[in-house]
């Protein structure tokens, strides 16, 4: 048995994108989950499942209560940041599938960028007095204390294994801020950057510059799964799942895998992809979009090699000429991702590709049947593709 | 006032009480202690102890070595210094602000004339100066620097200054193997994120207060970060470590510009060292011009001692 075309996503909500919500976070999550079965053409009362990351601030029960979801027969939390989104889906896949739940809400919400900021150093983290706080005491008091810096530490690495260069991180960022800008959802919609601008802009953890650094955002995305049968019986045409997985690497720590042998590496990743095409019966071939998980320019360029798009090290020529943009081969992110879109923990990603198999998005690239879409990187992270059938 | 601003006032106060009354050594220059300072030193100028051959001599009669000036004004084993001794008042000035180990750096002396036996000399000092504080590999410290002068009578015989460091002590500093450099970076104490601590990490912790940046060791195999089960997957297995030799090169690294980071300065560098036992090992890596920085680095561990409960791992380029 394969979860392979069991389920389907049928709706898609999101708040505004902004960086001052002016409400709680758990008003951004309601109105994204009613946004979604709106879409659907379902009702609160329909829904039975929900499911979301741990890192989210809005229980279950209080998204329930909010919206009079009323009884819910399964509920489900993912852990590991970024890395959760893909894998909420996965999740709902699964209980729908299997009848645990019959209408199963994935949702993401936060004051991201008005709240608690992520770019900042974050003392619980540091002090959580868990096996994860115990990783974490061989690095924050080091001074390793931001995503960024964690990324940068690999990506230096990188550079010098594979002779790659800072303009070579450049080139996700102006594709990703290229799309934004043609996308009046994208918080940076009419807001292009040139690769001189990425060049100029600051360090902020060298080899990470401020444009290879996505940005903080308020607002929220839901995402509404359901069965595929019952699927073509609502309004819009469904995402179907053809393949949800999740993955993590020998070794494995959050953001700070550092003790591997190849540190230029993100075989968590490597997992998930080698798991989609098999559930997908897909090669790299057959995407027509990619929404990749873009927290940081560099990691885009290595889930390029570890997903199988390119050898190891030659992600750098693979989207040199053109390759990821909106009429590539391979289109990346044409909502902008969350350098240029927003930041919500790649749940916006989702509903992306949601649109571009539907036919509604921003950025349509014209006959879109199939989206691999990732989760966060550097993380035990996850993965789905989405097709039309 | 802040710690350094007490610590001048009280340097200021105490120099402007000039020098000491002048205290009579316990006994006047005699030949019973030449002879046993001569002996111990292993100077055999007969001058100092043949009475025919110093009557010979320039000085016509015995005299003392010069460089016992400060020998005949010793207080002995029991003896305690005199109230108005500057060099006391100072060093209890830094006791009472946790300076409170000493180390004698240096002295000068200078002697205006030799002394004969049956002379009864004196002592008197005055502080001459106090500087501080400074990062030494000891600790952080004052230097103390005062003026001794020696007279018989009313005339000058000998002069000498001599400095000590007041240092405020690392706790387990007498244990560090050597080599090994714990330096007092109270800077760091800042708001710096402090480790959680396991029962399964709390070696590493301990070793890194004592100067040893200790490895987990199960069989052959070494492990870092350290961890409970052994890699082999035996749970009847304990492990032990090893100390490093603190020596590798840098495998990777990240300058860090913004944001700020409790206990940081910016920009600073981590680096992630591969050492010469195989293992990685993060850091930051102080003192350095991060564009001195390359992966491949030659670099050797030090300790930033935070306070009594935490010393952070760090390096340091060799040169």
């Amino acid at each position: 048995m394969s979860i392979s075309g069991q389920a389907a996503i049928v709706g898609i909500g999101a708040t505004e994108f902004s960086k001052d919500s002016g409400r709680s976070e758990l008003r951004l999550a309601s109105e994204a989950v009613r946004a979604a079965l709106a879409d659907a053409g379902l009702e609160p009362a329909d829904v039975d499942g929900l499911v979301t990351f741990t890192m989210d601030a809005n229980a279950e029960i209080a998204v329930a209560r909010e919206l009079g979801i009323g009884e819910l027969r399964f509920f489900s939390r993912i852990g590991y940041g970024g890395g959760a989104a893909a894998a909420t889906v996965q999740q709902a896949a699964m209980a729908v599938a299997t009848g645990t739940a019959d209408v199963v809400v994935a949702y993401r919400a936060f004051n991201e960028r008005s709240g608690h900021r992520f770019g900042q150093v974050s003392t619980a983290a540091a002090q959580q007095v868990n096996t994860s706080g115990i990783d974490n005491s061989f690095t924050y008091p080091m001074g390793i204390a931001t995503p960024a810096a964690t990324v940068a530490m690999l990506a230096r690495r990188y550079l010098h294994d594979y002779g790659a260069s800072s303009e070579d991180f450049g080139r996700v960022a102006v594709i990703d801020r290229a799309n934004a800008a043609t996308n009046p959802n994208a918080w940076f919609h009419g807001k292009p950057i040139t690769l001189d601008d990425h060049q100029a802009s600051r360090w902020i953890a060298e080899p990470l510059r401020l444009l290879d650094c996505c940005q903080e955002s308020d607002g929220g995305v839901a995402l509404v799964i359901v069965r595929a049968e019952r699927a073509r019986e609502l309004a819009h045409p469904p995402a179907v799942v053809r393949a949800a997985a999740q993955g993590s690497g020998p070794d494995q720590y959050v953001m700070t895998s550092y003790y591997r042998d190849d540190l230029a590496s993100l075989p968590e990743m490597n997992v998930v992809g080698r798991e989609l095409w098999r559930q997908a019966d897909l090669r790299p071939s057959d995407v027509d979009v990619a929404v990749l998980y873009d927290h940081f320019t560099p990691y885009v360029l290595l889930q390029l090699e570890e997903l199988g798009f390119c050898g190891r090290g030659e992600a750098k020529d693979f989207i040199a000429d053109g390759m990821l943009e909106l009429d590539g081969s391979l289109p990346l992110n044409p909502h902008g991702g969350q350098l240029g879109e927003a930041y919500i923990h790649g749940m916006n990603g989702i509903a992306e590709g949601v649109r571009q198999l539907r036919g509604t998005a921003a950025n349509q690239v014209a006959g879109t049947d199939t989206v691999m879409i990732t989760a966060g990187t550097g993380v035990p992270t996850s993965g789905l593709v989405l097709t039309s059938s | 006032m802040t710690e350094t601003e007490r610590i001048e006032a009280a340097a200021e106060r105490i120099a402007a009480q000039g020098a000491s009354a002048p205290v009579l050594g316990r006994d006047p220059v005699n030949q019973a202690m030449v002879n046993t300072w001569t002996e111990a030193i292993g100077d055999a100028n007969p001058v100092y102890t043949d009475a025919d051959f110093a009557a010979s001599s320039v000085h016509h009669g015995l005299v003392a070595p010069p460089a016992m000036a400060q020998v005949w004004t010793m207080r002995g084993l029991h003896g305690t210094r005199a109230e108005d001794d500057p060099l006391g008042a100072m060093m209890l000035a830094l006791d009472e602000e946790g300076f409170t180990s000493v180390v004698a750096t240096n002295s000068s002396q200078t002697y205006h004339r030799y002394l004969r036996p049956g002379e009864h000399v004196a002592a008197s000092n005055r502080l001459e100066n106090v500087v501080g504080p400074k990062q030494t590999a000891l600790g952080e410290g004052w230097f103390v620097t005062t003026r001794t002068t020696w007279t018989v009578g009313d005339e000058v015989v000998a002069e000498m200054t001599f400095r000590v460091l007041k240092f405020r002590p690392s706790a387990k500093q007498a244990a560090a193997p050597e080599g090994a450099r714990i330096i007092d970076a109270p800077e760091y104490s800042d708001g710096v994120l402090r480790p959680v601590i396991s029962l399964d990490t709390a070696f590493f912790w301990e070793g890194t207060q004592v100067g040893e940046l200790r490895i987990q060791r199960w069989g052959d195999t070494l492990r870092h970060p350290p961890g409970p089960v052994d890699p082999g997957g035996d749970l009847d297995v304990k492990p032990d470590y090893i100390v490093a030799r603190g020596t590798g090169t840098v495998y990777s690294y990240v300058v860090h510009h913004h944001p700020k980071v409790p206990g940081k300065r910016l920009p600073f560098v981590v680096a992630l060292v591969e050492l010469d036992e195989g293992v990685r090992v993060l850091g930051e890596l102080i003192d350095v011009d991060p564009d001195e920085v390359a992966i491949g680095l030659p670099v050797r561990a030090v300790f930033l001692r935070i306070d009594d409960e935490l010393t952070l791992p760090a390096w340091e380029v060799v040169r």
